[in-house]
């Protein structure tokens, strides 16, 4: 039997009415568990993974499926409406999502969310169904100085992204490496900067940061303002529907994130943050609309909520075809298929075809129930905003609170939220757009490890670093991203790029 | 007054039974070793009837001693109380100079362990741990390990066999990565000379022939792993990454010997003999006294490695 007849089968089995109900299930149970803030996908997963266990294989695994995605989706919601990212990779989503939803498009936001992530699923899918033995390998080929590489281009695009004034990105992207140096360091377990606070080991927990910076930061910077009633939040302006406006800035960024999600979500240290990164950073370049970005732009929302549900796609990947776990969730899924004796590895499509056919029929079932549940839930949950503002800002400060600590209970987090969420606000106050310093504090980590390692590998030699082609390529891209628009406003061009740049806040 | 009446007969029937209600940290995120160990206790104490109800709460951070002084601090005599923890929580100790030491809680028993591998990629000019320890003697730098994190299980292995070979451990050029899964991608992808990390990591990989296992750290060869004990290569090198589970500290010896009698009667069950066989985990339970000797003999020992290596002052 070839692969077609594989998946033909699965998605046979995996459209009975009672597999189908299993996957609504699972849809409700993620989607509502990964909407509280500070719960992203890897708890919401671990945390309804036995519930599945009394099922069959074949339930289990849709229920399965319909949980991973409701999770992956229900952070884009508390993101877009709240401002509260449950967890990283819908950081970016935040950005433009919640300016959105405040200019009474937070319709058109969820909408271009869930049918993103639902295109992008349904993409990102179907790639890994056929092509993951071959993607495996082109991954594989990323090293320590090629991923130094990707991490260079990503700090390029990013921080030339973001804010109309590159100090005050630059500096606020500084901050945030600074802070990601607190901490045990990867490479020799040594603890930097933590002054004997042992909270301190594990470093800044980046969701904590976020939710900090982005929902206190905010709530207090609103209750500073002395007129009240200047930015009044619309709940619904227009339709809560896609305008075909819409849907026409929209479908090139999902398939854009797409692209870009999904490959960087198989490399073994990829993640799913830096596809956001990217495909934001090359929506705003792409986009018609560059003034808008900052303010709501709809294609902010589209791309990187596309890479975001690709890129979860693209884990599976070398989950499946090298038994290999990139993310706490992936390592979960694994607990997971290991109840049924399946042992994920490279000899996997061989051995146990059915299951995995199963699975990935499961996850395409559950990424279509995602988008039948969440489309007419869109109406439901804009009307959040209409809640007046003293208790929506009251609401999200209890839910930034209940999140963290249920994240991680400890009286040292709480803290740490409300002193950066003061940081946020004074950051706010000055002008300083704050997404960099989020940035710094996930991509530090990552670049400064992956250099050392480069390093360490080849003895001290830094011309290791350009030795290699992907990395001279990548490398050479971010040195004409970083020139180039030097160049141009060396002409006199300066005024257009810095208009083109916007405001974030 | 329903709710009341409701509230109180819950309360009624918590009360009654002497089932103990357990709570279980995981000092560490979803999805480790740890997470799952704390899961499947979950689901084993639930399904046989031990506990009523049990919760898992994650704690994580620098190799569970934040969880462990969480813990410690907060559960005093309390003996519903559990902590999961293994032999990479006693090097992080030591490494995160951490106030909180397994002395500050009850060791109750060891559940599970498993051997090192240690594995080159296929296309490997290496061919045997001789051949792989002559490089090492040659230029210890240029030989590159990739492991799990810096001062665990993985890293001590290297500094073990270092030693053992007569060579310096602080010229180990070992790479760690945050755990055995982004070390195997580093070592299939060709970019370090060896990986060494649970066997169970490699597993997969060694049966599809894209790795090559040169040897295991147990003190007899293990079934269905090709490959000789380090010591029979000639290197005295005995370790076991082992995961162990915890009462609160200031427990009476009643009460101590309640949670052991509800930990044995889960390891004894079918459930969890299946739950093991699974996860492809081996059952190396240990309790009491022995476990109390083994427990003071793996500190002892890491800590003169870690000197070694350089990691403790």
């Amino acid at each position: 039997m070839g692969a077609f007849d594989f998946l033909m089968q699965g998605l046979a089995t995996a459209a009975e009415p009672m597999m189908l109900l299993y996957a609504l299930i699972g849809v409700t149970l993620g989607t509502a568990v990964g909407v509280l803030p500070g719960i992203g996908p890897a708890l919401t997963v671990a945390l309804l993974l036995p519930v599945t266990y009394r099922l069959d294989p074949a339930g289990s695994l849709i229920m399965f499926a319909g949980i991973y995605y409701g999770g992956m989706y229900g952070g884009s919601t508390t993101s877009i409406l709240l401002n509260t990212p449950g967890e990283s990779a819908s950081i970016i989503t935040a950005l433009e999502g919640n300016k959105m939803a405040r200019k009474g498009r937070g319709g058109p936001a969820l909408a271009t969310a869930a049918i993103g992530s639902f295109v992008a699923g349904l993409i990102a899918t179907l790639l890994l169904a056929f092509l993951a033995p071959s993607i495996v390998k082109v991954a594989l080929v990323f090293g320590p100085r090629e991923y130094f590489a990707l991490m260079v281009l990503a700090f390029v695009t990013v921080s030339a992204a973001f804010g109309d004034s590159a100090l005050r990105g630059l500096t606020s992207l500084f901050l945030g490496l600074a802070l990601a140096c607190v901490g045990i360091d990867q490479l020799t377990g040594q603890a930097r900067m933590s002054f004997g606070v042992p909270e301190l080991l594990d470093g800044i927990e980046v969701t904590t940061m976020a939710v900090a910076m982005f929902a206190i930061g905010e709530a207090l910077f609103i209750a500073g303002q002395k007129n009240q009633q200047d930015d009044e939040v619309t709940a619904v302006k227009g339709s809560v529907w896609m305008s075909r406006s819409d849907w026409a800035r929209s479908w090139k960024p999902w398939l854009r994130g797409t692209f870009l999600g999904f490959p960087i979500g198989a490399m073994p240290a990829g993640g799913a943050e830096i596809g956001t990164f990217l495909s934001y950073a090359t929506e705003k370049k792409l986009s018609k609309h560059p003034e808008e970005f900052g303010h709501g732009a709809i294609e902010g929302v589209a791309g990187p909520e596309a890479a975001n549900n690709a890129s979860a796609a693209g884990t599976l990947v070398p989950l499946l075809t090298l038994g290999l776990p990139t993310s706490a969730t992936a390592a979960i899924m694994l607990a997971g298929f290991q109840q049924f004796g399946l042992q994920p590895g490279p000899l996997l499509f061989a051995t146990n075809p059915t299951l995995v056919w199963g699975l990935i029929a499961s996850l395409l079932i559950a990424n279509a129930m995602l988008l039948v549940l969440n489309l007419p839930l869109i109406g439901l949950w804009v009307k959040l905003l209409t809640v007046p503002k003293p208790w929506l800002y009251a609401g999200i400060l209890l839910f930034a609170t209940l999140g963290t600590i249920g994240a991680n209970p400890s009286s040292f987090e709480l803290g740490m939220l409300l002193g950066f969420g003061v940081l946020g606000y004074v950051m706010r106050l000055f002008g300083y757009p704050i997404a960099p310093i989020v940035v710094g504090l996930i991509l530090g980590p990552m670049a400064e490890q992956q250099l050392r390692r480069a390093l360490a590998i080849s003895q001290g030699d830094w011309t290791v670093l350009v030795q290699s082609p992907i990395a001279a390529t990548l490398l050479g891209i971010a040195a004409l991203a970083l020139i180039v628009p030097l160049i141009l406003r060396a002409r006199g061009k300066g005024q257009v790029l810095a208009q083109l740049g916007g405001d974030e806040d | 007054m329903k709710q009341f009446v409701l509230a109180s007969l819950l309360a009624g029937s918590v009360a009654m039974p002497a089932m103990a209600d357990y709570t279980i940290i995981a000092p560490a995120n979803p999805g480790g070793g740890w997470d799952q160990t704390a899961r499947t206790m979950q689901t084993v104490l639930q399904e046989e009837g031990i506990s009523k109800s049990v919760q898992v709460q994650n704690v994580p951070g620098a190799g569970g001693t934040i969880g462990l002084a969480q813990f410690a601090s907060q559960n005093k005599g309390n003996p519903d109380a559990l902590i999961v923890g293994g032999y990479v929580m006693v090097g992080a100790i030591l490494t995160n100079n951490s106030p909180v030491s397994l002395k500050d809680v009850t060791p109750i028993a060891r559940l599970t362990g498993e051997y090192e591998a240690i594995v080159v990629p296929a296309a490997s000019p290496i061919k045997d741990i001789a051949g792989l320890i002559e490089s090492l003697k040659a230029d210890p730098g240029a030989v590159s390990w990739a492991g799990g994190s810096a001062g665990g299980t993985d890293h001590i292995a290297v500094g073990l066999i270092a030693k053992a070979a007569g060579v310096d451990p602080t010229k180990i050029n070992y790479i760690a990565y945050s755990g055995g899964g982004e070390a195997l991608a580093a070592i299939l992808g060709n970019q370090v000379t060896a990986g060494i990390s649970s066997l169970g990591e490699f597993d997969a990989q060694i049966k599809a022939g894209t790795l090559r296992l040169l040897a295991v750290s147990s003190p007899e060869r293990i079934a269905g792993a090709d490959a000789p004990t380090l010591k029979e290569a000639g290197l005295d090198v005995e370790l076991q990454n082992w995961r162990m589970v915890a009462a609160a500290p200031g427990l009476s010896d009643e009460q101590k010997a309640k949670v052991t009698a509800d930990v044995e009667k889960m390891v004894k069950s079918e459930n969890w003999q299946k739950q093991l066989a699974d996860k492809g985990w081996s059952d190396t339970y240990l309790s009491g006294a022995d476990f109390d000797a083994q427990l003071e003999k793996d500190v002892t020992s890491t800590g003169t490695v870690l000197k070694d290596i350089g990691l403790v002052k």
